[in-house]
C-alpha cells in the first residue's frame, strides 16, 4: 500500500536531514594531527585550537547540555538559552502587544474613513520603508535606557503591518455585510464589534502574524547593538568567545522559537477564518 | 384620498455625470401599496429597479420624492422594513441559526437567550433546515442560504418586506420550491411584500399586482396590473387556471414589445390594468398554447 502524502513528505525529510547533516560532517572533518606538536601549542596545554565550523555531532552535545539546564545564570557572560530567549520574547512581546494596541484600533479608524485613509496614507509610506534599527539612536537618546529603546524598536517595526492590514481589512469589508447590519438599525458600535470585525478578522490576524514574524527578526539585530541579555546578544558574545557551538546552536534556537510564534498566530488565524 | 399603508410620490434618482450631462434613472414615480399585498415589479436590467427597492429600504437616497409608510417617512434603514438580498447577504462567521439570531436580537434585544433562540429555529424550520441549524453558510447549497436569508428576514416581521431578484441565481427546481414556501409563510404572517423578479411566472404565482417598467433612461412605472387568480395558488395547477395565459401573454407583450415605449401617465402613478377584465378572454385556449418562447413574439424586439 503506498503511504500517504504527509507520511512521505515525512520520510523524505528526515532522508533529507540525515544527508545534509552527514555531508556537513564529513566536510569539517578533525584535521589530522600533524607529528608533534608545535612550541606554541606546547606553550597553549595543546588547547583545542582547530579554526574550523564545529560539526553536527559537536553542536547536538552542546546542545543537549545547554537545553538540560536552560536557566542557569552565572553571572553577565554566562547564561542559560532558556533566559537569553526569554528576555528576547519579553521584548518581542512587550513591543508587539504594545503596538497591536495602537495599530488595530488606529488601523480600524483609518479603515471606516476614507478621509482619514487619504490623509494618513503619506505618513504610513515614509515611516513604513524604514528600517526599524534606524531608529535606534534616535530611541536611546530620547529614551535613554537600552532596554526599553529595544522594545520601541520592536514596536515601530511590528506596527505598519498590523495597522496597513487592519485599515484594508476593515475599508474593504463587503458593502452586503454593511448593509445587513444597517437594514438590522444596528448602532455604530455594535456594527463595528459584530460585522466589520468579524469579517476584517482574518485580513487583521494576517497582518499580526506578518507582524511577529518582522519582530522576531528584528529583535536579534536589535539586542546585538544594546547588548546585555536577550538571544541576540548571546549570539554576537558567543562569536566574540569563538565558541561557533553555542553560536550555531542559537541560530538553530531563533528558527525554532520564530517557527512556534509563527505557529500560534497561525492557530489564532484559523480561529477567525470563514469561507464565503 | 386616504392613507395606503406605503405611499410612494415623485420618486427620481438622477446620477451626476462627468460630462454634465446627467442620467436620470427614473423620475416621478408614484405607487401605493396596500397593507397584506404583495406586489412584483417587472423591467428590464437598468431601469432602476432595484433603486427603488434600495430607496424604501433606506439604504438609498431618491433625488427627488419621498417614500411614506404608516404616515411617516422613510429616512435610513429600519428594522420595520426587512430585506432579502439577491446575493443572501449571510454572515459567513456564523451558523445559519446564528444569521437569524443577529436579526431577531437586533428587532428584540432585551428578549432572553432561550427566547430568541426558539424564535429564530421556529423560522428556519418553516422554511425547511430544521435539519441545518448550525451549519455555515458555506456549507449550504444557494437555495438553503436563500432560505436562511427569508427566515432572518420573516423572524424579524418587519410592516414591509423588500426581496431584491431573490431567486434569481437558483435553478428552477429549487427556485420552484422555494417560491411555494415563500407563499406559505407569507399568508401565514400576513405581511406586506414587495420584490423584484424577472420571472414573469413567479410574479403572477406570487403577486397580487405586478408593476411594469417601462426601459431607462426616464424609466417610470407604466402599468400596475390585477393579477385575479384565486389563492391558495400552486405552482403546478396554476396554470390551469382561467386567464392564465392571457395575463402572462399580456405581460411578455409588454417586456418585449411595449416596454420602450415611453408611458402616458397622468402624474407620475402607473396605469391600472386588469387584462382579464379589460380585454374579455377571445381565445384563452389558442392564447394558452402560445409560449413566450414563441419566436412571433420576439421578433418586434
Amino acid at each position: 500500500m503506498i503511504a500517504s502524502m504527509p507520511l512521505r513528505a515525512a520520510i523524505l525529510s528526515v532522508v533529507m536531514a540525515v544527508v545534509l547533516l552527514g555531508a556537513w560532517e564529513l566536510a569539517v572533518e578533525q584535521p589530522e594531527q600533524s607529528g608533534a606538536m608545535s612550541e606554541y601549542e606546547m606553550l597553549m596545554g595543546g588547547a583545542d585550537q582547530e579554526a574550523r565550523v564545529p560539526p553536527p555531532s559537536d553542536v547536538f552535545t552542546h546542545a543537549w547540555n545547554e537545553l538540560s539546564d536552560p536557566f542557569y545564570d552565572k553571572g553577565p557572560n554566562d547564561k542559560g538559552i532558556g533566559i537569553q530567549l526569554a528576555y528576547s520574547l519579553y521584548r518581542v512581546l512587550a513591543g508587539y502587544i504594545m503596538a497591536a494596541i495602537i495599530a488595530i484600533p488606529v488601523g480600524f479608524l483609518v479603515g471606516m474613513s476614507p478621509l482619514m485613509y487619504n490623509a494618513l496614507n503619506p505618513f504610513i509610506q515614509v515611516l513604513r520603508p524604514i528600517s526599524p534599527l534606524a531608529w535606534m539612536p534616535l530611541a536611546l537618546f530620547i529614551i535613554q535606557d537600552s532596554e526599553t529603546s529595544a522594545i520601541f524598536v520592536i514596536f515601530i517595526c511590528s506596527i505598519w503591518p498590523m495597522l496597513i492590514n487592519t485599515a484594508f481589512g476593515v475599508a474593504n469589508v463587503r458593502q452586503d455585510w454593511v448593509n445587513v447590519a444597517r437594514t438590522h438599525e444596528l448602532s455604530h458600535l455594535r456594527t463595528a464589534f459584530q460585522v466589520i470585525l468579524p469579517a476584517a478578522a482574518p485580513t487583521i490576524l494576517t497582518g499580526m502574524r506578518i507582524s511577529i514574524g518582522i519582530a522576531w527578526l528584528v529583535i536579534v539585530a536589535a539586542e546585538m547593538l544594546v547588548g546585555g541579555t536577550g538571544i541576540g546578544y548571546y549570539v554576537w558574545n558567543e562569536w566574540n568567545n569563538l565558541d561557533l557551538n553555542s553560536v550555531i546552536f542559537s541560530i538553530i534556537m531563533i528558527g525554532c522559537v520564530g517557527m512556534l510564534l509563527d505557529l500560534a498566530l497561525a492557530k489564532a488565524q484559523k480561529l477567525v477564518e470563514y469561507d464565503e | 384620498m386616504s392613507h395606503a399603508f406605503l405611499e410612494v410620490s415623485g420618486l427620481s434618482k438622477v446620477y451626476p455625470t462627468k460630462d454634465g450631462n446627467d442620467l436620470t434613472v427614473y423620475e416621478g414615480v408614484d405607487f401605493t401599496l396596500e397593507k397584506g399585498e404583495f406586489v412584483c415589479i417587472i423591467g428590464h436590467s437598468g431601469c432602476g429597479k432595484s433603486t427603488i427597492l434600495n430607496t424604501l429600504a433606506g439604504l438609498d437616497e431618491p433625488t427627488a420624492g419621498a417614500v411614506v409608510m404608516n404616515g411617516k417617512e422613510v429616512r435610513g434603514p429600519s428594522l420595520q422594513r426587512g430585506v432579502v438580498f439577491q446575493n443572501y447577504s449571510l454572515l459567513p462567521w456564523m451558523s445559519a441559526l446564528g444569521n437569524v439570531e443577529f436579526g431577531v436580537r437586533a428587532r428584540w434585544p432585551d428578549w432572553s437567550k432561550s427566547k430568541v433562540r426558539d424564535h429564530s429555529a421556529h423560522f428556519l424550520e418553516m422554511v425547511g433546515l430544521k435539519q441545518a441549524l448550525h451549519r455555515k453558510p458555506s456549507e449550504l447549497s444557494g437555495g438553503m442560504r436563500q432560505r436562511v436569508s427569508i427566515a432572518r428576514a420573516f423572524a424579524t416581521q418587519p410592516d414591509l418586506l423588500l426581496l431584491d431578484e431573490p431567486f434569481g441565481a437558483l435553478d428552477a427546481l429549487t427556485r420552484g420550491v422555494i417560491q411555494q414556501e415563500l407563499m406559505k409563510i407569507w399568508s401565514e404572517t400576513q405581511q406586506t411584500a414587495f420584490m423584484i423578479t424577472h420571472d414573469v411566472d413567479e410574479a403572477i404565482l406570487l403577486s397580487d399586482r405586478i408593476f411594469l417598467m417601462s426601459n431607462g433612461p426616464n424609466a417610470a412605472i407604466a402599468e400596475a396590473v390585477t393579477v385575479d387568480i384565486p389563492r391558495p395558488r400552486q405552482r403546478t395547477t396554476i396554470f390551469q387556471q382561467p386567464g392564465y395565459y392571457q395575463l402572462r401573454n399580456y405581460l411578455v407583450d409588454f417586456l418585449v414589445n411595449r416596454s420602450e415605449d415611453k408611458p402616458d401617465l397622468q402624474s407620475g402613478a402607473p396605469n391600472a390594468v386588469n387584462p382579464l377584465v379589460d380585454q374579455p378572454p377571445e381565445t384563452t385556449t389558442a392564447a394558452g398554447g402560445a409560449d413566450v418562447n414563441n419566436p412571433q413574439l420576439a421578433v418586434n424586439h
